[in-house]
């Protein structure tokens, strides 16, 4: 039991070792990377990803997939956008109502995964196509935020030290990573999700509500990716329908690299919010040195993803043993 | 009851082709113009070559159980490496073979992930979905990448036989697939590996040389979409050459009947199934309906079809129907 524990902390361990190994390499390449202010920029900057990421860790974990987080955000960013700037709405019933839309999303999602039986693979896909579609439809164009009250929020920062200002984004990106482990350890909703990834065979025997906590982790998911809209409009002030493309990717990609398990039942939240701060440092890394072309940061993520699938195999091959 | 699953598709098809004929004025009007048959019908086989070569290499993978998510990308690669080659001064034919070759060489890095480290498809296939467009837009150097050679252009402009070449390309492909699969033993080597790896090794099987020939297939399939794509447009374009062409190809194989569960295939469902993805998107820019609608009805007629094949809706729905024929026989 105990060896169990240790092998499957393994990945985590080394996904914290890597991002430490690399942000210390980027502080001794780079000036003025080890700053408070570049690491506050880290976390603003992937918000967005580290929100779909935190819905799609739920979904991993119980061994799904969920594809249409991107189509989600680009969704949800443009409704949001047409209901303030077009409809004339408060940004803040706009807000409830996205989240309450994308929330629905996904658990009709779930739903019908689980009524007919079908690879989440396969619904998600049509939840991509959808989404994206959906959005298209709203609005070709990029819509502009100009609405006074939302714009004043945005634009209020809130001093840390002398040299480094926080905005919002940062601070609704932390609460939810804080709110998802909470929910991940100490819930039974939590517990579920670990059983029904480790073995669905044994959590139906133990008497797991198998049904609900599927649709539920699709809905989490949903409600992740609607969360992320509204922050992309926070971020860039404007709701974009082809912003997210190939998202849910980077997001499965920061899964893996965060030490969860694809096969689903090991891994963790935490574990995803290094995984998308290792993102960060790549990227940024890459705006640091100017001369080296942003797709490098594609193969970098590409390289990191293969060696962490492999070491995953490597100690699945001994548990198994 | 593996044809069971086809019929949906053929009979969707039929049904669309059968509302345009009744709604769209002039869908299935063909016209000759210098040689060249000119129509809605022709364009639908014509665009769906991409996707219907990559179905073909796809349908091998899914039929050993498994999944291919980087056939997109392996397009962009394909495009950006004949694309260079003809830059370099290289003739039309080695461009064509090195693009090829460029998707062998993914194939089979993809196979050995799955046959030799045990990593899952899904997994082993993304590595080079992620990377896969970062390396083409390293090849084209960052910039569409246009090039203007008589050979190559043959496969994205050309005709044969009154149609486009295209469908040539296709047709060879699929009897090439068909002849390896369907008349050697293959076929039922890759259906073996879909319905159990374990019983199949210890009844001999060489279990990961039949998926590296699978994975190699498909990547194989997916450059010679990713040359079509590029001939047609006289470029290589690293940022949209092949972008969401894995699940266009994915979706036509699973709704030409061939399980995401693996264990059983059909080459001639999936061309079907491409056939009929490319004839709603036909049809919705042949009736003048906005463009990003193809998405929303892409996804409703996936839904539906799926749901259709469910076995949970099998069971209910289409089990009493085959009971009471069966007592009826009796």
């Amino acid at each position: 039991m105990n060896f169990g524990l240790t092998a499957s902390s393994i990945p985590r361990f080394a996904t914290v070792l890597v991002c430490l190994a690399l942000y210390l390499a980027a502080a001794l390449h780079f000036e003025n990377f080890a700053t408070l202010q570049v690491f506050v920029n880290f976390l603003a900057d992937n918000a967005v990803l580290g929100i779909v990421s935190v819905g799609m860790t739920f979904v991993i974990l119980s061994g799904g997939i969920d594809l249409s987080v991107g189509s989600v955000v680009a969704l949800v960013s443009v409704s949001m956008a047409v209901l303030i700037e077009h409809k004339g709405w408060h940004p803040l019933p706009a807000g409830l109502a996205v989240l309450a839309a994308g929330t629905l999303f996904g658990t009709l999602t779930g739903l019908i995964i689980h009524v007919f039986n079908l690879p989440p693979f396969l619904v998600t896909l049509a939840g991509l196509f959808m989404g994206r579609g959906l959005a298209l439809v709203i609005s070709l164009e990029s819509i502009q935020m100009t609405h006074p009250w939302y714009t004043s929020l945005l634009t209020t920062n809130i001093n840390l030290n002398a040299e480094t200002t926080m905005g919002l984004v940062p601070v609704i990106y932390v609460i939810i990573v804080i709110l998802a482990i909470l929910v991940a350890r100490y819930t039974a909703f939590g517990r579920n999700i670990y059983a029904l990834g480790g073995n669905e065979d044994a959590a139906v025997l133990m008497g797991i509500p198998v049904g609900k906590t599927r649709v539920g982790v699709y809905a989490v998911s949903g409600f992740c990716s609607a969360l992320a809209g509204i922050v992309y409009t926070m971020y860039s002030f404007s709701g974009n329908a082809s912003t997210g493309v190939a998202m849910e990717l980077d997001a499965i990609a920061a899964v893996v690299i965060g030490g969860t398990l694809l096969t689903g039942g090991i891994g963790g939240i935490f574990g995803t919010f290094i995984g998308v701060l290792i993102f960060g440092i790549i990227q940024t890394s890459m705006a640091f040195q100017g001369t080296l072309n942003s797709w490098w940061t594609k193969i970098g993520i590409a390289g990191l993803l293969l060696l962490f699938i492999i070491m995953q195999r490597l100690i699945e091959g001994r548990r198994n043993r | 009851m593996k044809n069971q699953n086809v019929i949906w598709a053929l009979i969707a098809l039929v049904l669309l082709l059968a509302l345009n004929a009744a709604f769209t004025p002039g869908f299935f009007h063909l016209e000759m113009r210098d040689g060249h048959l000119y129509g809605s019908l022709v364009d639908i086989l014509d665009r769906a070559a991409p996707v219907t070569l990559m179905a073909l290499g796809m349908t091998l993978v899914i039929a050993t159980g498994g999944i291919d998510l980087s056939v997109g990308s392996l397009m962009a690669i394909s495009g950006a490496t004949a694309a260079l080659a003809l830059s370099m001064g290289y003739s039309g034919p080695v461009a064509l073979l090195l693009a090829l070759l460029s998707g062998l060489v993914a194939g089979l890095i993809n196979g050995s992930l799955v046959a030799f480290l045990g990593i899952q498809p899904i997994v082993a296939t993304l590595i080079l979905m992620v990377s896969g467009r970062g390396v083409a837009q390293l090849i084209t150097n960052g910039q569409p990448l246009t090039f203007n050679n008589k050979f190559i252009d043959v496969f994205g402009n050309g005709f044969f036989l009154t149609l486009p070449f295209s469908v040539t390309v296709v047709m060879i492909a699929l009897i090439i697939i068909a002849a390896l699969t369907r008349r050697t033993a293959l076929g039922l080597y890759l259906e073996s590996v879909g319905n159990g790896p374990l019983a199949s090794r210890l009844s001999g099987l060489p279990v990961p040389g039949v998926l590296l020939f699978a994975y190699a297939t498909s990547g194989v399939c997916a450059a010679l979409a990713g040359v079509v794509a590029a001939a047609d447009i006289k470029a290589a374009d690293s940022n949209t050459a092949g972008l969401y062409a894995e699940l266009d190809a994915i979706l036509a194989v699973v709704i030409g009947g061939t399980a995401l569960t693996g264990g059983r295939f059909t080459l001639i469902g999936s061309v079907i199934g491409a056939l009929l993805m490319q004839a709603m998107t036909t049809t919705i820019l042949a009736r003048g309906i906005q463009m990003q609608w193809t998405q929303v009805v892409k996804a409703s007629v996936i839904l539906i079809v799926c749901i259709l094949q469910s076995p949970a809706v099998r069971e209910k729905i289409l089990a009493p129907m085959t009971r009471r024929r069966r007592r009826a026989q009796q």
